[in-house]
């Protein structure tokens, strides 16, 4: 009977995993950590993969053990229990196994933390500010300065009862109405602030978010190799539209983006004013 | 005055009804009400956690405002932490540590009472803010100003709920403490006490060194909100992130303090139905106070993304390392207590199994957690938040799970139904891996936690992981079921309900009588 319930329910199990492991199978890219477009970005997935693979090592034997155990030193197999209950030798061992396989462990990360929190020979600085429930960029003695929403389709869908399909809009929830433009192979120095809640600025493929936090200011950096467009979201619950203020970077080969800040500095007229009318709706806004 | 005429004439004024419950100084009681509160939110902060999973389960907004759903993710937690977990461990205290020690009551029985009577009465102050004008909390159960700041009405009435609350936890400390020092049957030396005995004790002292600094940081909030100080407020010469600090300094001792009674109940388990000692008890006791020491130097691994210092990066991400070591210590002295063992599968067995196997997937992404680069990353992720729940749920709750069918022939004098014991373990340890484990894929593949709403790549384990979460939801109305079935009858337990039980909780007889130990027995 009771063998019965186990093998009804081990059949359960393999189901279940089967059932959970069917769309993996579909995507991988949805179920790691991805390898990102900085240098730091690749090191810190190398260092996740290392750590997750020593993990997976010692599980495999823990759990072998364990399982052996399981399945061999039953009562039902007719088995007399042993009366052991120490060994210091043992005890010792596996104490200190452990201890150097940490010691292991810290050295990359260590070398990875030293070489991020290097935040020297920056090229560029973007000051970054978050707000409720929005980000605002400026572009340090460039004179460039917007403010950067969820994009109007993304917002309308996500309204209670709108009866959009989610997956009819155009990258839903990860969509900007202005996108903060980044050159690459240029390190950028980010000084990171916020004017009302603590939020939390990330962006997957740069490799690290850092906090934004009223009244004190962050600064991290990062260097892009490749252009192209990457997503990202605040990490830090900040009230009620903290699900709703995403990030997008552009980044772009660096002549373009001298281009591109040349056309917002007000080298051309039409762009002058736009971005003064979005300096003075990013007052207005801040100080609501 | 023998014993017999003691029982006799405290049966004659005891209270009936409903008085007698509110009036007891019993320690069985008491243990018995701690957890049938427990349980009850559990059940409480369960419907919370399926609300969550319910607007989870595809894209976009169905069925709540994200702002309750904010209410839902704070109060769930503080609900199942303040509310589920501690009180459980604390009943269990009550029940078993009197008797596994030989002694006749806890050592102060009417503030044991009041420990547990706060507890009601703090959760409906708690409870209501959900339906006061601006809703409950919606800050996070972390409580971070300034955003905490920005709740309504229900502010003040959150914080004191928590003081009460507590109040509560201190006052139960205490009193694990007294007992255990204090009474003791003769020739029960520490090093004799049963680990179950032995985490509660190194518990108790934990949440008496950090209950007082969150009364200390949430009092903070107070006056910052109410009486014009800026301990949290830059522009007051404040800053927020001392609040964090502060917080974690509790929050840290908080989770283990969550954990190491469980450590405990498997501890006596195992050994039970592996019918065999346990292996390594002292270095289990100095695994468990070497944890509890380095769960004060931690506390900044919470952090890592607030811009800290390289040095305090590196120091904390060390410290929190090494914690690996005692806890590997913990799960290898399990394994090696199964190991040649004779080993049956009864429902509590299971469980501790479970707990062993899953608890320590939990440690695993603990330890990735804490290389702070990674961290970079995992942080305020789903990654996060699958971590916790493997230790918490399939950690601290299977354990209670655990315990609640392995002491239940002793309260109950009955034996419970086997067959829906293995179906709850079943569904309960299937569908709690559909639940979390794909949260581990949320998390690295992007998602962040606390997000009512999410772009369409994460819909997919999205929807399983709801999946997973009503079938857990659910399968616990069957332990309810079986609990209550238990408690109205079933076959009769023997003083010894299992055949490799040991200590001294299993000499007394099944039901344990309303007093045991009013002389001490003599341990040898």
């Amino acid at each position: 009977m009771k063998t019965m319930i186990v093998r009804t329910a081990l059949a359960g199990l393999v189901t279940g995993l089967m059932l959970v492991a069917a769309p993996a199978a579909a995507d991988l890219g949805l179920i790691n950590m991805t390898r990102g477009v900085t240098e730091s970005s690749e090191r810190i997935y190398d260092l996740h993969m290392t750590i997750f693979m020593i993990t997976v090592v010692i599980g495999v034997g823990v759990f072998g053990a364990m399982f052996y155990s399981i399945f061999r030193h039953r009562k039902a197999r007719g088995v007399k229990p042993a009366t052991f209950h120490h060994s210091t030798t043992v005890e010792i061992i596996w104490t200190v196994i452990p201890l150097a396989i940490l010691v292991a462990m810290a050295v990359p990360a260590t070398m990875v933390l030293v070489d991020f929190e290097d935040t020297s020979d920056t090229e560029m600085t973007v000051k970054v500010t978050g707000y409720q429930w929005f980000w605002g960029y400026e572009y340090m003695d460039e004179n460039v300065q917007f403010l950067s929403r969820l994009d109007r389709d993304s917002d309308r869908a996500r309204q209670l009862g709108s009866d959009i399909q989610p997956a009819s809009v155009d990258n839903y929830l990860q969509n900007v109405d202005r996108r903060l433009i980044l050159p690459v192979d240029t390190r950028v120095k980010f000084q990171i602030t916020a004017a009302d809640v603590i939020h939390s600025w990330w962006v997957p493929d740069l490799g690290w978010k850092r906090d934004a936090i009223p009244g004190f200011v962050n600064e991290t950096w990062t260097e892009i190799k490749e252009p192209g467009v990457y997503r990202g979201r605040c990490a830090e619950l900040c009230g009620r539209d903290h699900g709703f203020m995403p990030i997008v970077v552009e980044a772009v080969e660096k002549e373009a983006f001298q281009a591109w800040l040349a056309e917002q500095r007000g080298d051309d007229a039409a762009a002058t004013t736009a971005g003064a009318d979005d300096a003075e709706a990013g007052a207005e806004l801040a100080s609501r | 005055m023998t014993a017999t005429t003691h029982e006799a004439g405290h049966h004659a004024d005891e209270p009936t009804g409903l008085t007698r419950w509110l009036v007891t100084t019993n320690h069985k009681d008491i243990g018995s009400m701690y957890l049938l509160f427990s349980l009850a939110m559990f059940l409480v902060g369960g419907a919370m956690a399926l609300v969550i999973r319910a607007e989870l389960f595809q894209p976009g907004l169905q069925l709540v405002d994200p702002y309750f759903f904010n209410q839902m993710t704070t109060m769930h937690a503080l609900v199942m932490i303040f509310g589920a977990v501690m009180p459980a461990f604390t009943g269990l205290a009550n029940w078993m540590i009197p008797l596994m020690v030989g002694a006749p009551d806890m050592a102060l029985p009417r503030m044991n009472n009041w420990s547990f009577w706060l507890l009601p009465f703090g959760f409906a102050i708690l409870l209501s803010t959900l339906f006061m004008p601006g809703g409950g909390p919606a800050g996070g159960w972390t409580m971070y100003p300034p955003l905490m700041l920005q709740t309504g009405t229900a502010f003040p009435f959150v914080i004191f709920a928590i003081h009460v609350l507590g109040i509560s936890s201190i006052m139960g400390s205490i009193n694990v403490v007294a007992t255990i020092l204090n009474m003791r049957a003769p020739g029960m030396t520490l090093m004799k006490m049963p680990l179950f005995v032995w985490t509660w004790l190194i518990t108790a002292y934990l949440m008496i060194a950090v209950m007082p600094v969150l009364a200390g940081a949430i009092t903070m909030l107070l006056t910052d909100q109410y009486f014009g100080t800026t301990f949290f407020s830059a522009a007051g010469g404040g800053d927020p992130v001392l609040y964090q600090h502060i917080f974690w300094f509790f929050g840290h001792p908080e989770v283990y303090i969550l954990i190491l009674p469980a450590f405990g109940i498997i501890s006596t388990i195992i050994p039970a139905f592996a019918r065999k000692p346990l292996f390594g008890y002292s270095s289990m006791v100095y695994a468990t106070a070497s944890i509890a020491f380095l769960s004060f130097i931690v506390w900044a691994h919470h952090m890592f993304t607030v811009g800290m210092p390289l040095a305090g990066q590196l120091f904390f991400m060390y410290s929190t390392m090494l914690i690996a070591v005692p806890t590997g210590v913990k799960v290898f002295n399990w394994v090696a207590t199964m190991w040649r063992g004779a080993m049956t599968f009864e429902t509590p067995m299971l469980f501790a199994l479970a707990f062993v196997f899953l608890f320590t997937i939990g440690g695993f992404s603990g330890l990735m957690l804490a290389i702070a680069p990674a961290d970079f990353q995992y942080h305020d992720t789903y990654f996060v938040v699958a971590h916790f729940h493997y230790v918490l749920v399939t950690g601290a709750v299977f354990a209670i799970l655990a315990a609640a069918y392995y002491w239940l022939p002793k309260w109950t004098g009955h034996m419970y139904s086997e067959r829906l014991g293995q179906w709850h373990f079943w569904l309960s340890v299937i569908f709690v891996n559909v639940l979390f484990f794909p949260q581990h894929f949320l998390g690295l593949a992007g998602m962040p936690r606390r997000i009512p709403d999410y772009s369409v790549q994460f819909a997919d384990w999205n929807m399983i992981s709801s999946i997973g979460g009503f079938g857990f939801g659910f399968a616990q109305l069957l332990f309810v079921w079986l609990l209550f079935k238990c408690i109205r009858g079933g076959e009769k337990a023997e003083a010894r309900a299992w055949e490799g039980a040991e200590g001294l909780e299993w000499e007394v007889p099944s039901p344990a009588p309303h007093h045991t130990f009013d002389t001490p027995p003599v341990v040898r």
